[in-house]
């Protein structure tokens, strides 16, 4: 195990408003970190914060480089699908683009490239689809073929905003079942509303409302949400207030 | 038809049309397909702002219009992407101060009087040697900056986010391909004229659009529509005797209608 990277009391936000304060969180190679919290708690504000795409206004971030790296690889699937959903481009092209450096700007896609793509894709259950247009894919097939973006350049870390959204329960299953086979190669910090979902393959919670809260297992209930200022419905998810969720499954 | 060969220019036209295909087919792709359309088009018309202020001062008013044309591009892309301003209304206000700041200038001016007309629709047999030889240089750029960084381009119109969580240098690209389509507008101002040259631009690349959805073919496809399209107008536009500029852009719609009612044949 080893520190991959450190959160140091950030806080963060947008034009004035607040939304991460004072965060501190430790993420280490082999963690698999379930982000919960209320809507507009800065679950992905912290995603983003991480991935350096918002600057923080205060605190720091540590990334520990193993030798020979300059920077962090880290895999992200974005919550919403911002981009343009008509572009031109195949679904081969879409999971290309995660191998994408700075440093292979110019070249071309190699053998090896097209393989790996083999790869990730069958792992997703996308394989007949790749030489579909990304813009006909259905919203579970975009979110695999999001998903195996994320993952070809085997990331040391892993981000995931709701992964779960847009697949059906028989992918949400497969999914979590890929990603904890994943977590043996990589840390994974995935974000979801759904809490009595993801406790059950996760290892540890972090309860995000502007600030957050750590909780070292993946048992959790609705005192300790409370205690953290963490007010998430766990009853719409089938479980019963103070039931402990790893029951849920 | 063979002696207009022979002619001069109708040679640079047809050299124009070729040069304003390759120019337009690839630099389209990426408005369209980056859905910055709009923003290409106040681009278009702020350049008319350079040309106005290079018959002031005496200079060259397309390199009036190039530099009037890179600026507000750069400036489009920096105020657009610090987000205070509203992205359209930023445009639309450019847009329209362009065309102001033009035609004050082009008032202002003492004694001679250009043919606006000639600005804002075009005339593709007015194309001379020295604006054939900006449009070769300016097509040479393109092609290689699209060549040789067609993964970047693709992947970064695709999903800039991505882009930038990858470390590839956005910004630059932004900056360096905004250039290019303020340039691009510019040199085919002559060809079909500041009003039509989005037509260019845009309508090759929905033809296409309508037949593949890969980036690659698109841009093929849009070189080869658009000088048709150039050519079939130019024609047109010698026989009948009709504004090119404008007959260009006839010919192209039509095309496209035909293209699309073809495809709605061919799937039923
Ligand atoms: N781009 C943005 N501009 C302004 N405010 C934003 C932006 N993104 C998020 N916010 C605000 O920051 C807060 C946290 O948002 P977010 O991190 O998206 O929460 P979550 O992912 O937990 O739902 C919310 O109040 C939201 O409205
Ligand atoms: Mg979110």
């Amino acid at each position: 195990m080893q520190k991959l990277v450190e959160i140091k009391n950030i806080t963060a936000g947008y034009n004035g408003l607040i939304a991460l304060d004072h965060v501190n969180l430790t993420i280490n190679s082999d963690d698999f970190i379930g982000v919960i919290g209320p809507n507009g708690g800065g679950k992905t504000t912290l995603l983003k914060v991480i991935l350096g795409l918002v600057k923080p206004l205060k605190g720091r971030i540590v990334y520990n480089l193993s030798e020979g790296e300059n920077r962090i690889n880290i895999g992200y699937l974005p919550q919403q699908f911002s981009a343009d959903k008509k572009f031109p481009i195949s679904v081969e092209q879409v999971v290309l683009s995660g191998l994408l450096k700075r440093a292979n700007i110019i070249r071309g896609h190699s053998v090896r490239e097209k393989d790996k793509v083999t790869e990730v894709i069958t792992k997703m259950g996308i394989a007949g689809l790749r030489s579909k247009p990304f813009s006909e894919l259905s919203g579970g097939e975009t979110q695999r073929a999001l998903l195996a973006r994320a993952i070809i350049s085997s990331p040391k870390l892993l981000l995931l905003d709701e992964p779960n959204t847009y697949v059906d329960q028989v992918f949400e299953s497969e999914l979590f079942n890929i990603l904890e086979e994943l977590n043996h190669k990589m840390a994974i910090v995935a974000v979801s509303h759904d809490a009595g979902m993801i406790s059950s393959y996760v290892k540890t919670i972090a309860c995000v409302n502007k600030k957050l809260h750590y909780h070292p297992s993946n048992e959790i209930n609705n005192e300790i949400l409370k205690a953290y200022n963490c007010p998430i419905d766990l009853i719409t998810h089938g479980t019963v207030p103070h039931r402990v969720l790893k029951d849920h499954k | 038809m063979a002696e207009l060969f022979y002619n001069e220019f109708f040679r640079n036209a047809l050299l124009a049309a070729v040069l304003a295909g390759i120019s337009c087919g690839i630099i389209g792709t990426y408005i369209v397909s980056r859905r910055i359309v709009f923003m290409s088009g106040g681009i278009t018309h702020a350049s008319f702002g350079g040309i106005g202020i290079g018959y002031f001062l005496g200079i060259n008013p397309v390199l009036g219009a190039a530099i009037f044309a890179v600026i507000s591009a750069l400036g489009v892309e920096y105020f657009t992407k610090k987000a205070e301003i509203r992205n359209d209304s930023v445009i639309a206000m450019l847009w329209a101060f362009g065309m102001a700041t033009g035609i004050i200038f082009i008032y202002i001016t003492p004694g001679y009087a250009p043919n606006l007309m000639s600005f804002l629709f075009g005339n593709i047999l007015t194309v001379s040697l020295p604006d054939i030889l900006f449009m070769v240089i300016l097509t040479c750029i393109i092609v290689i900056v699209f060549v040789l960084f067609a993964r970047i381009i693709l992947f970064m119109s695709f999903d800039e986010e991505f882009a930038r969580i990858k470390n590839i240098p956005v910004q630059f690209f932004n900056y360096l391909l905004i250039s290019l389509v303020a340039l691009t507008v510019v040199i085919n101002i002559k060809v079909v004229g500041i009003i039509l040259v989005l037509a260019l631009l845009t309508i090759p690349q929905n033809i296409a659009n309508t037949l593949t959805m890969s980036y690659q073919r698109i841009i093929l496809y849009s070189v080869l529509f658009g000088f048709i399209g150039l050519i079939a107008g130019l024609m047109g536009a010698f026989y009948l005797d009709i504004p090119s500029g404008a007959s260009i852009v006839f010919t192209l719609v039509i095309m496209l209608i035909i293209v699309k009612v073809f495809k709605r044949v061919v799937k039923s």
